[in-house]
C-alpha cells in the first residue's frame, strides 16, 4: 500500500508538461562542438588511403556528428548543476528548465547506441568501437571523473575531441596508423592552449562552480607559461603530417606559418601583465586557436585531395 | 466520478506537435539511412540468400 501511494500522482502540480522544442534538444548537442568534430572527422575520413562509398562515407560522418552529439548530451546531464552557476552555460536547457535531467539521460544514451551501431555496421567494427570508446572517455572518463578533481581534466579530457579524424580514418582502413594518430595529437595538443585561454578570461566563472581550471589551481603565470609549451607542441606536431610525408612541402611551409603564429599569441599571453584584467591577448588566443585547427585541417585536406588529382 | 486531467496550454500543445514532427522526421530518415546504405553495402546481394 506504501508503495502505491508513494508512485501515485498526488497532487497535480507536480506533474510538469514539457515545453521543450527539437531546437532545445538540438542544443543539447552542442552543435558547435559538432561542427568541428564533422570536419575533423571528414578530413581523417577523406584523406585516408583507401575507397568508401560516398553514401557510407555521408552517414559515416553523420554517425560521429551525432555520437559527439550524444556525449555532449551526457555531458549536459551530469554537469546540470555546475553550468546553473556559470554564466557561459547557465542558458542551457536543463539549467533553464526546458529540458529534465531524465529526459537529457535518455537522449544521449539512445543517441549513443544508435550512432556507435550504425557506424559499426555500415564501415567496421574498429571505427564503430573508437566512436563508443570516445563517447565513453568524455561522458564517465572526463565529465564525471577528472573534470571536477584535477586541474589536468581538459588535458586528458581532450583526447576525446582528438578521436574524431581517427574514427574517420578507421571508417575508411579498418586500422589506426601513423598518420591519423599525428592528426589526433595534434587535436590533443591543441586542447590545452586553446581552453587553458578561455579559462583564464573566464577564471571567476569556473571558480564559482568549484571547477579546478589551471588558472584557479596553478595560478595565472603558471598557466601561461603551460600554454606556451603546448603551443609549441603543437606547433612542431602540426607540422608532421609533412616529416612523415603525407603531405607536399606546401602544407609543410603553411603548417610552419600557423605555428608561428600559433607560438606568437602564447607568446602574447605569456607576456600579458597581470593586472591586465581586460585580458585581450588571452581572448584573441582563444580566437586565434579555432583558426589554427581549421586552417590545419583544411590545409591538409586541400593538399592531400590535390596530390590525388595530380596523380590521377 | 470524473477523474482528475491536465489540461495543456497551449504552448505545451505546440511544443508537443513540433517535438512529435522532429521524431517523425527522424524516423522517415533513420529508414531512408538503413534502406539505402543496404542496397550500398549489399547490392543486388541482397537477393542472395542461400537456405
Amino acid at each position: 500500500m506504501a508503495l502505491v501511494e508513494k508512485h501515485s500522482l498526488t497532487d497535480a502540480s507536480e506533474f510538469r508538461v514539457s515545453e521543450a522544442m527539437p531546437g532545445d534538444f538540438l542544443a543539447l548537442l552542442k552543435p558547435r562542438v559538432m561542427s568541428l568534430v564533422v570536419f575533423t572527422a571528414f578530413v581523417g575520413l577523406a584523406t585516408a588511403p583507401g575507397a568508401i562509398d560516398p553514401f557510407i562515407a555521408l552517414i559515416a560522418i553523420l554517425a560521429i556528428a551525432v555520437g559527439a552529439g550524444a556525449s555532449g548530451a551526457l555531458n549536459m546531464w551530469y554537469d546540470a548543476d555546475i553550468d546553473a552557476v556559470m554564466t557561459r552555460t547557465a542558458r542551457r536547457p536543463i539549467p533553464s528548465g526546458m529540458i529534465t535531467p531524465d529526459q537529457a539521460l535518455t537522449f544521449g544514451l539512445i543517441l549513443a547506441v544508435l550512432s556507435v551501431m550504425t557506424l559499426g555496421l555500415l564501415t567496421n567494427l574498429v571505427a564503430g568501437g573508437l566512436l563508443a570508446f570516445t563517447i565513453f572517455f568524455y561522458a564517465v572518463i572526463y565529465t564525471m571523473w577528472l573534470k571536477r578533481s584535477t586541474p589536468q581534466n581538459i588535458v586528458i579530457g581532450g583526447a576525446a575531441g582528438a578521436f574524431p579524424p581517427m574514427i574517420g580514418w578507421a571508417a575508411v582502413t579498418g586500422s589506426v596508423s601513423l598518420e591519423c594518430v599525428v592528426l589526433f595529437l595534434i587535436i590533443f595538443l591543441w586542447t590545452p592552449p586553446h581552453f587553458w585561454a578561455l579559462a583564464l578570461f573566464k577564471s571567476d566563472d569556473y571558480g564559482r562552480a568549484g571547477i579546478p581550471m589551471m588558472p584557479n589551481v596553478a595560478g595565472e603565470a603558471s598557466t601561461k607559461r603551460q600554454i606556451l609549451a603546448y603551443s609549441v607542441l603543437v606547433a612542431a606536431v602540426g607540422v608532421a603530417p609533412w616529416a612523415i610525408g603525407q603531405t607536399s612541402a606546401v602544407y609543410g611551409v603553411v603548417s610552419i606559418a600557423l605555428g608561428t603564429a600559433f607560438v606568437w599569441y602564447a607568446w602574447k599571453v605569456f607576456r600579458m601583465p597581470e593586472a591586465d584584467r581586460t585580458m585581450g591577448a588571452a581572448k584573441a588566443l582563444f580566437g586565434y586557436s579555432l583558426v589554427y585547427l581549421f586552417a590545419i585541417f583544411a590545409v591538409l585536406l586541400g593538399d592531400v585531395a590535390i596530390a590525388r588529382l595530380i596523380g590521377g | 466520478m470524473e477523474p482528475e486531467t491536465i489540461e495543456l496550454t497551449e504552448k505545451q500543445k505546440k511544443a508537443r506537435k513540433r517535438r512529435n514532427i522532429a521524431i517523425a522526421l527522424g524516423l522517415v530518415a533513420l529508414v531512408v539511412i538503413f534502406y539505402v546504405a543496404t542496397l550500398t553495402k549489399l547490392g543486388p546481394a541482397v537477393f542472395d540468400r542461400p537456405m
